[in-house]
């Protein structure tokens, strides 16, 4: 058990690598905060283009979104950063995490919206429509307000499994949090860095966890 | 940027040509994985689900708290740093895990912990009446459970398990980070060889054909479950 506590939770390590963890912990939630906001603009964009039922609007959006959920968030974030400068187009890791985390999350988050907006019934954009509102009012007075209501639960899901992803910036050699607890590790050659890292996602999506418990108990009482 | 400069970097037939064989050794690695990680993760899922669901006395509240604590935290972290973490944290409590067990505990208890939800969604939406039923024939608890319960709970979880798993299979390419032979480390690994993003491109085709069907699938399902019930606001 020592030995455990020597390995995993070593204090000693924990102080000395202490100015990797809180310039990765500020890279993170920016990364997290920034790239969360961008892919639910971008999803709730896509969502609404679409259901204005135009096909030729629709289809490369339908490609668009199945096409990105079946690429896994990595090999999209490796392209951006890796592919993309042999044509002349290089970005800092940031960025490139920033774009392939909002492309890839705004797929996930069209399909949901798409789901809530589906959900209203068809009566009611007709009803708006004919009282003389455009097309963006009932969608932004109507219709959006109850749908993001509806898909509340699916949406801490997916944001819970965004999140997570956003490690996934780290080998893009983004300096977050795991990408500085990488280093940390090697330095000391202790598993502790990346304790520290697996803390901090576990404080941030804890919560949302939580949550989404909340939201299956209420469905089972209902 | 020029058509040229896209021909020879993204799509240069030569160096797909010779990179598939690479590839297609990847694409493998990633099955097997996939499908050793299920099996692990379902049982698993399985085994944590009916313990949560028995209800045994003085027994079944540490239980519930613990298997809850260990689901919660593994929906709660990262695959990759989990992964990062089995792989070298292994050696600290003196176990050699290979890059290819260290993939498969780490993905199969993150599937464990998605499946043990699903199958007790499924099992605690059987009626309380079947059960009573079951136990007043005079099966046993593991009776009930073996021949009532899990037939139906099983069969109700498949298209969310469906969904879930396929959603781990493509986080495997995380594993990458531990040097799993899997598709897109050899990927990244003969693109360093040739200088050419070409084989990234290349993979990324082979990941949209592998998974496309799939998702594709799910939102059919999920579709055709909404115009089921179809209830509108």
């Amino acid at each position: 058990m020592d030995q455990l506590i020597d390995a995993f939770f070593n204090i000693d390590v924990l102080l000395r690598t202490k100015e990797f963890y809180l310039y990765g912990l500020t890279t993170s939630l920016r990364l997290i905060v920034f790239s969360g906001m961008c892919a639910m603009g971008w999803g709730l964009l896509l969502s609404v283009i679409r259901n204005s039922n135009l096909r030729f609007i629709n289809y490369p959006i339908i490609v668009y979104t199945d096409v990105l959920r079946s690429l896994p968030i990595l090999a999209n974030m490796l392209l951006l950063y890796y592919a993309l400068p042999f044509v002349g187009i290089s970005m800092s890791s940031f960025w490139a995490a920033t774009i392939a985390l909002s492309l890839t999350g705004g797929a996930y988050y069209a399909e949901i919206f798409r789901s809530g907006i589906e959900v209203i019934h068809r009566g009611q954009t007709e009803a708006a429509r004919s009282l003389g509102l455009t097309y963006l009012k009932t969608m932004r007075y109507v219709i959006l307000p109850q749908a993001i209501r509806v898909v509340l639960p699916p949406l801490t899901t997916n944001t819970l499994e965004f999140i997570k992803s956003t490690a996934a910036a780290s080998v893009v050699a983004l300096p977050d949090i795991l990408n500085e607890a990488m280093q940390a590790q090697n330095v000391t050659f202790s598993p502790t860095p990346l304790m520290v890292a697996l803390v901090f996602y576990i404080l941030v999506c804890y919560p949302l966890v939580l949550l989404i418990e909340h939201f299956e108990n209420s469905y089972h009482k209902r | 940027m020029n058509l040229r400069a896209l021909a020879e970097y993204f799509f240069n037939i030569d160096i797909m040509y010779r990179a598939l064989p690479a590839l297609l050794s990847g694409v493998w690695v990633t099955v097997k994985v996939s499908v050793t990680l299920m099996v692990f993760g379902f049982v698993a899922g399985l085994v944590l689900a009916v313990m949560r669901t028995s209800h045994v006395r003085y027994l079944s509240r540490p239980v519930n708290i613990l298997i809850r604590l260990y689901v919660n935290l593994l929906r709660a972290s990262p695959s990759l740093v989990l992964v990062v973490l089995v792989y070298y944290g292994s050696g600290f409590i003196g176990i050699e895990l290979s890059a290819f067990w260290a993939t498969v505990i780490t993905f199969g208890a993150c599937l464990s912990a998605f499946a043990e939800e699903i199958f007790r969604a499924g099992i605690e939406a059987i009626g309380k009446g079947q059960v009573e039923a079951a136990r007043a024939i005079g099966l046993t608890h593991l009776q009930t459970m073996r021949y009532v319960i899990l037939p139906w709970a099983i069969r109700a979880a498949i298209p969310t398990l469906t969904n879930s798993s396929i959603g781990i299979s493509k986080d495997i390419s995380m594993a990458s980070a531990i040097a799993l032979p899997e598709l897109l480390k050899q990927a990244r690994h003969i693109q360093a060889l040739v200088a050419n993003p070409t084989p990234l491109i290349e993979a990324a085709i082979i990941y949209v054909l592998l998974f496309f069907p799939f998702v594709r699938l799910t939102s059919f399902l999920e579709r055709k479950r909404t115009k089921k019930g179809s209830k509108h606001i």
